[in-house]
């Protein structure tokens, strides 16, 4: 039986999933104004972090709506469970955008720095969130999996880049101002691919009912406080 | 068919337990149902061979649409199903280790006491005698006993407060709410193991609904409940424990959270977000 609540249901899917287009759009903006030296990038970055801020609203104001009329249940419930919390991080994905965009306009103005491992870390961190959203439309627990293990060629990339901007920096003490912004820019691609790596992770949980987070608290076996 | 049963809702879950027996409850059981098969004069079975285990001091609900054999399957648990004539009821139904059908049914049925739909309080009886009416009918004389049971039984029911200056009052008198609370107060007079309530709150208002609710998590510290309820949430509220039926056959049955959350049965998932039909 088709129901009204599955069109509610499938709006809600959908502004998550414009959301997540327009971070993705963020995300290569910030970067393309990072390697192109072009600060007019800035501009369409925070129109779109604006757009961002009112769909976090909106989607959080949907849920709760759906909650309080429909007392969802079984997938349902997941879902609206899900698409809470994926809200909450395509938000936090769309500021560290901004982040990147904001500290590109300082490296712009700066000598050019040598970016390292960048580049590979947006391809990275860009294809974890584009996969974790497909993974999410399509309800694709073995592409929200893979995202996950994803996770730790970032986080190396980030080290491998961290070292080489501090020999950068050790070397040449004028490079530390857009050494230090470069590392915040690496640092705010990895956050990036943590956030995909919760959608995902919540993904898993919306198709299955498993929670997947915290493997080691997990196998310890430690009470939640729910007591569930 | 083999319905699904988990782990103890309330039991810590500080390891993954191996996974249980079907059909089997967390210990102690207070009553164990197996291959309970039971219709009605000249029709087919409602009950299609339902087996499973109702653990004690716990709120078990029954889940499913009209029909399902929800109602049939409780008032076979104090032999009310086959006191209508031409009723059919076999399969086994044990109450601490014995068979129901071992039991006098009146015994039986101080054990395992029962709330309706409707409230019924006894029209001719006032409030007090309301309450009182099991235990004279067993035989208690001692009217201080008789007094100090029907307070207990009418706190518990929590509507002491409420009548205590009215008990000569007839019961008819209260509210819907109130009456009802009073057929809780009376099958709770004669300290039963088991209540069963059939849809217990679908002629109340919703404040009514609730104190019978929050009255429900308090009496089942001692006492152990089986409601059939129509409505999903509060099932969901108040039960440990939830089992779904379909067309006479057990579907699943398990820890409340799990069967709302992720329910194993595609048919309970369909059932439980209203996509049923």
């Amino acid at each position: 039986m088709k129901r009204h609540f599955d069109a509610d249901l499938e709006d809600l899917r959908g502004r998550l999933l414009r959301m997540g287009g327009l971070c993705e759009e963020m995300i290569h903006a910030a970067v393309k104004l990072v390697v192109d030296r072009d600060e007019g990038l800035l501009s369409p970055v925070q129109e779109w972090e604006s757009q961002v801020n009112r769909l976090h609203l909106e989607i959080d104001d949907v849920c709760l709506k759906l909650i309080a009329l429909h007392q969802p249940a079984a997938g349902d419930l997941r879902l609206i469970a899900a698409a809470l919390k994926i809200n909450s991080d395509l938000e936090r994905v769309g500021d560290q955008a901004v982040n990147i965009a904001e500290t590109g306009v300082f490296l712009c103005r700066e000598p050019r720095v040598k970016l390292g491992d960048i580049p590979r870390m947006v391809e990275v961190a860009a294809g974890m969130l584009k996969d974790a959203l497909d993974s999410f439309a399509r309800g694709d627990v073995e592409l929200a999996r893979e995202v996950i293990r994803r996770d730790d060629e970032e986080d190396r990339l980030k080290s491998q880049t961290f070292n080489e901007l501090v020999h950068m920096m050790q070397r040449d003490s004028s490079s530390i101002a857009r050494g230090m912004d470069a590392i915040l820019i690496a640092r705010n691609l990895e956050r990036i691919a943590d956030h995909a790596t919760n959608i995902a992770e919540d993904v898993v949980f919306m198709v299955l009912g498993k929670d997947i987070r915290h493997p080691a608290e997990q196998a310890r076996g430690e009470p939640r406080p729910s007591g569930a | 068919m083999n319905p699904i049963m988990n782990q103890d809702p309330a039991a810590p879950s500080s390891t993954p337990a191996p996974a249980p027996p079907p059909r089997a409850a967390a210990k102690p059981v207070a009553l164990s149902v197996r291959d309970l098969r039971a219709g009605y004069a000249g029709g087919a079975a409602v009950l299609k061979g339902v087996s499973l285990d109702i653990s004690e001091r716990r709120v078990t609900a029954i889940i499913g649409p009209s029909g399902c054999g929800k109602s049939t399957l409780i008032r076979c648990l104090n032999r009310l199903h086959e006191a209508l004539p031409g009723a059919f009821c076999d399969g086994q139904i044990m109450l601490g280790g014995r068979s129901v059908l071992d039991w006098d049914p009146v015994l039986l049925r101080r054990e395992v006491g029962m709330v309706f739909q409707r409230p019924n309080p006894f029209p001719t009886m006032n409030i007090f005698d309301n309450v009182a009416a099991g235990l004279t009918l067993n035989g208690e004389r001692d009217r201080a006993k008789i007094a100090e049971r029907v307070e207990s039984s009418l706190r518990r029911a929590a509507l002491w407060d409420e009548v205590k200056d009215k008990l000569k009052s007839p019961g008819t008198g209260l509210s819907g709410g109130q009456q009802q609370r009073l057929c809780i107060a009376r099958a709770l007079a004669v300290e039963p193991r088991v209540l069963l309530m059939d849809e217990p709150c679908s002629a109340l208002d919703p404040v009514a609904t609730a104190r019978i609710e929050e009255l429900l998590l308090e009496i089942k510290e001692t006492l152990t409940v089986v409601i059939v309820t129509h409505n999903m949430q509060q099932a969901a509220r108040v039960s440990e424990y939830t089992a779904f039926m379909l067309s006479g056959e057990l579907v699943e049955f398990g820890p409340t959270q799990g069967l709302f959350t992720k329910p194993a049965d595609k048919r309970t998932e369909d059932y439980v977000t209203g996509r049923f039909g």
